[in-house]
């Protein structure tokens, strides 16, 4: 722990591959947690592509069933546990060190852990493909009875699962443990930017759920190899019950997958409408109330298991409550924009796209909220449009309009944004070209999981495809602007963005690889106005001084 | 890191990790715990489920199904039909029980096949569980129940008041 800190091991990283494996700097496992997400991303991605390119026209063409079955259930599972969560995680590692004035996370050592545990979960998923019987094709939810009944690759990613979730609670304690004891003087709770409000109660979330998730998968594990029946209806079980237990982990974690991208958003949408944030406490009031419901409708996902009518109305009424905290956050983000001078670079661009795709998302949620209206839309096309709206739209473009915001601050350069706004239309508009119909797809009845269709969904599955390939293809050109970022370009200032507040701008570009060593150093940063006090930047502020190599 | 920072990193380090010890203990207590909160609430406890109730009844009109078992003479079992008929509605659930019997002093295997009368009204026999649906294998002097369960299709015809579903148990020769 005392390593990275020691002066006397010198300001720069050790060169050479040992760096990486090795690091303890919370920049460099921040980079490590962005490119494995990038790597998942593409692999996944790639799955989705095949997934597409089977439903382009009717009949079998490219996969038999099972394989269709393995590529949408590895999708769900690494797009989920492989690309957002560390995408998020690899944000946090960045930037909450940087904004609150911590010269590094609270324990450097267990973070090298949980990011190296990663590749390990992720090469056991993707490498379970080798085995005979192929990879998992239970479904991503990993519903019994079928996930006990399936073949030595279930057992491996039941382990994978574990994995994956030791690292996310070893993460979610880092992130509390850091915000909660390492902020600088000055400070205040009620002063955190919100990116880390919102990253801190979803490191509480993950702590609270990821631990129950690990404990359904054992369930699963033992009811595989070792004799019981938890779930098992021959030996007394309930099939049923592993749902009421999996969604208990399963709703918050939906959450765990958007407050971070709240967060996101709600530090870019300032930025460039030039306007402190809107109603910055209620937003933190809504973001702990959206996640304390969480706990409160997991059987909303379950409304076709035969629930009692009294929890199918419970579950009914609790879910539409969330779309209060949510509502309160879409107004926030309008009325930050209201009359503000607003400019719109890519991060700007996909953060306004967030806001405007991820609340239809949230209005097709409130749609399946409905019981009557799930019963009939569940497990179809419908269900899967409405979570690539909150989930592409929502959680990957906001992590797109973070990697662009805070691509200056990591590369030192300014990214080429003619190709980012290429990227930013190309994607905005083959997302909604390849989702959009599925809503249709799904009100007429296309059931989800299925490599085959009827006739009569031909026409708007071609769009979808499509508009998947386009989407796809878009996503290289994300690769080409940040690999040319690192490379060079336009040179960015402290303050890369001229709207932007917060102490990871009152570090030099690229930020250098110790910062704040000493607390008073962002002290004085914050004394005058704070981030979300709103005043103009003062004058001092964006030339970098204070930064950590001074000392000494 | 000054001490006393890293003291309180690790009290808190502490803490969390308890929590998420407590949480997958949790995971496990929600088994007990669903029943206990269906216990106080008293749902799925009560009366039949909204959603299971059988809304496709035909209350209006009545069918007697009268139930007949015959065995072949060179069989050496005996199958027993349910005493009396069945009334049922068109579209109710309907269970009864056969009864079999082996008299030999060997294992045997048989086959019961059904037959219906008048024979139009097979097709409004929806069988959900018959044991005519695969071979059932009897061991010497066995007595043993065997379920059937049956819907008969709201769409019977009004002039069938009474329909005959029949069983005739065969032995099936041993394999090999």
């Amino acid at each position: 722990m005392q390593a990275t800190h020691a002066p006397e091991h010198g300001h720069g990283p050790p060169g050479g591959l040992m760096r990486w494996v090795t690091t303890t700097n919370h920049k460099d496992i921040g980079t490590l947690y962005l490119w494995f997400a990038g790597v998942m991303f593409f692999v996944a991605g790639s799955m989705a592509m095949l997934i597409r390119a089977e439903l382009f026209q009717p009949g079998l063409q490219l996969v038999q069933p099972e394989v269709f079955n393995q590529l949408t259930t590895l999708h769900g599972l690494i797009m989920i546990f492989g690309v957002i969560m560390p995408a998020f995680t690899g944000f946090a590692n960045w930037q909450v060190p940087l904004m609150i004035g911590a010269p590094d996370m609270a324990f450097p050592r267990m973070n090298n852990w949980s990011f190296w545990l990663l590749p390990v979960a992720a090469a056991f998923l993707v490498g379970s493909t080798l085995l005979p019987g192929g990879a998992v094709a239970g479904g991503w939810t990993m519903y019994p009875p079928l996930f006990i009944q399936g073949g030595i690759s279930y057992d491996l990613t039941i382990f994978a699962v574990h994995i994956m979730g030791a690292s996310s609670i070893m993460g979610a304690i880092n992130i509390i443990t850091t915000i909660l004891n390492m902020r600088a003087p000055g400070m205040g709770m009620m002063k955190l930017p919100l990116f880390v409000w919102t990253w801190l109660i979803t490191a509480f979330l993950l702590i609270a759920v990821m631990p129950v998730l690990a404990g359904a998968v054992t369930m699963l594990l033992t009811d595989r190899n070792f004799g019981t029946h938890f779930f098992d209806a021959a030996g007394g079980g309930d099939p049923v019950l592993f749902q009421h237990v999996f969604w208990f982990f399963g709703h918050p974690e939906v959450y765990i997958l958007i407050l971070p991208a709240f967060g996101i958003i709600s530090t870019i949408l300032p930025t460039f409408a030039r306007k402190p944030l809107f109603g910055y406490a209620s937003m933190v009031y809504a973001t702990a109330s959206i996640a304390i419901l969480s706990f409160l409708v997991w059987a909303h996902h379950m409304f076709t298991v035969g629930l009692p009518a009294g929890a199918q109305l419970f579950f009914m009424y609790a879910t539409m409550l969330i779309a209060v905290p949510t509502g309160v956050k879409v107004f926030n983000w309008v009325a930050t924009l209201w009359r503000g001078s607003m400019t719109f670079e890519t991060p700007m661009l996909f953060a306004v796209a967030f806001v405007c795709l991820f609340t239809i998302g949230g209005f097709s949620g409130l749609v399946l909220a409905m019981a009557p209206v799930d019963i009939q839309l569940h497990d179809t096309y419908y269900v899967v449009a409405h979570f690539h709206y909150v989930l592409v739209s929502g959680a990957l473009f906001s992590i797109y309009a973070g990697v662009y915001y805070w691509l200056p601050k990591w590369t030192g350069h300014m990214y080429d944004e003619r190709l980012g706004r290429w990227h930013f239309w190309l994607s905005a508009i083959s997302f909604n070209v390849l989702f959009f119909p599925q809503h249709f797809l799904g009100l007429a009845g296309m059931p989800r999981r299925i490599p085959d269709y009827a006739l009569q969904f031909a026409d708007f599955n071609r769009i979808s495809s499509i508009g998947g390939f386009v989407f796809g293809a878009s996503q290289i050109l994300l690769l080409i602007v940040i690999v040319k970022c690192i490379r060079g370009g336009a040179r960015a200032e402290a303050r890369a963005w001229e709207g932007a507040q917060g102490l990871e701008w009152t570090v030099p570009s690229p930020a250098p690889y110790h910062t704040f060593l000493e607390p008073d150093v962002a002290e004085r940063h914050l004394s005058p106005p704070l981030p979300q006090a709103g005043g103009p930047p003062s004058g001092d502020e964006g030339r970098g001084e204070g930064y950590a190599p001074e000392l000494r | 890191m000054r001490p006393e920072l890293a003291r309180a990193n690790r009290r808190l380090l502490g803490r969390l990790l308890l929590l998420s010890l407590a949480m997958f203990g949790l995971g496990f207590a929600l088994i007990p715990l669903y029943d206990v909160i269906c216990d106080l609430t008293g749902l799925n406890r009560g009366e039949v489920q909204a959603l299971a109730r059988n809304t496709q009844v035909d209350a209006s009109r009545t069918v007697t199904v009268e139930l007949v078992a015959s065995v072949p003479d060179t069989v050496p079992l005996r199958l027993i039909a349910p005493n009396g008929p069945v009334r049922a509605h068109p579209g109710e659930l309907v269970q009864i029980e056969y009864e079999v019997e082996n008299l030999a002093g060997r294992p045997v295997v048989g086959q019961a096949v059904p037959s219906y009368g008048p024979a139009a009204a097979a097709e409004y026999f929806k069988k959900i569980e018959c044991f005519c649906f695969r071979e059932q294998r009897f061991a010497p002097g066995e007595r043993r129940r065997l379920p059937v369960l049956f819907v008969l299709d709201r769409t019977i015809p009004r002039d069938l008041t009474v329909v005959t579903l029949s069983y005739t148990l065969f032995e099936r020769p041993a394999p090999g």
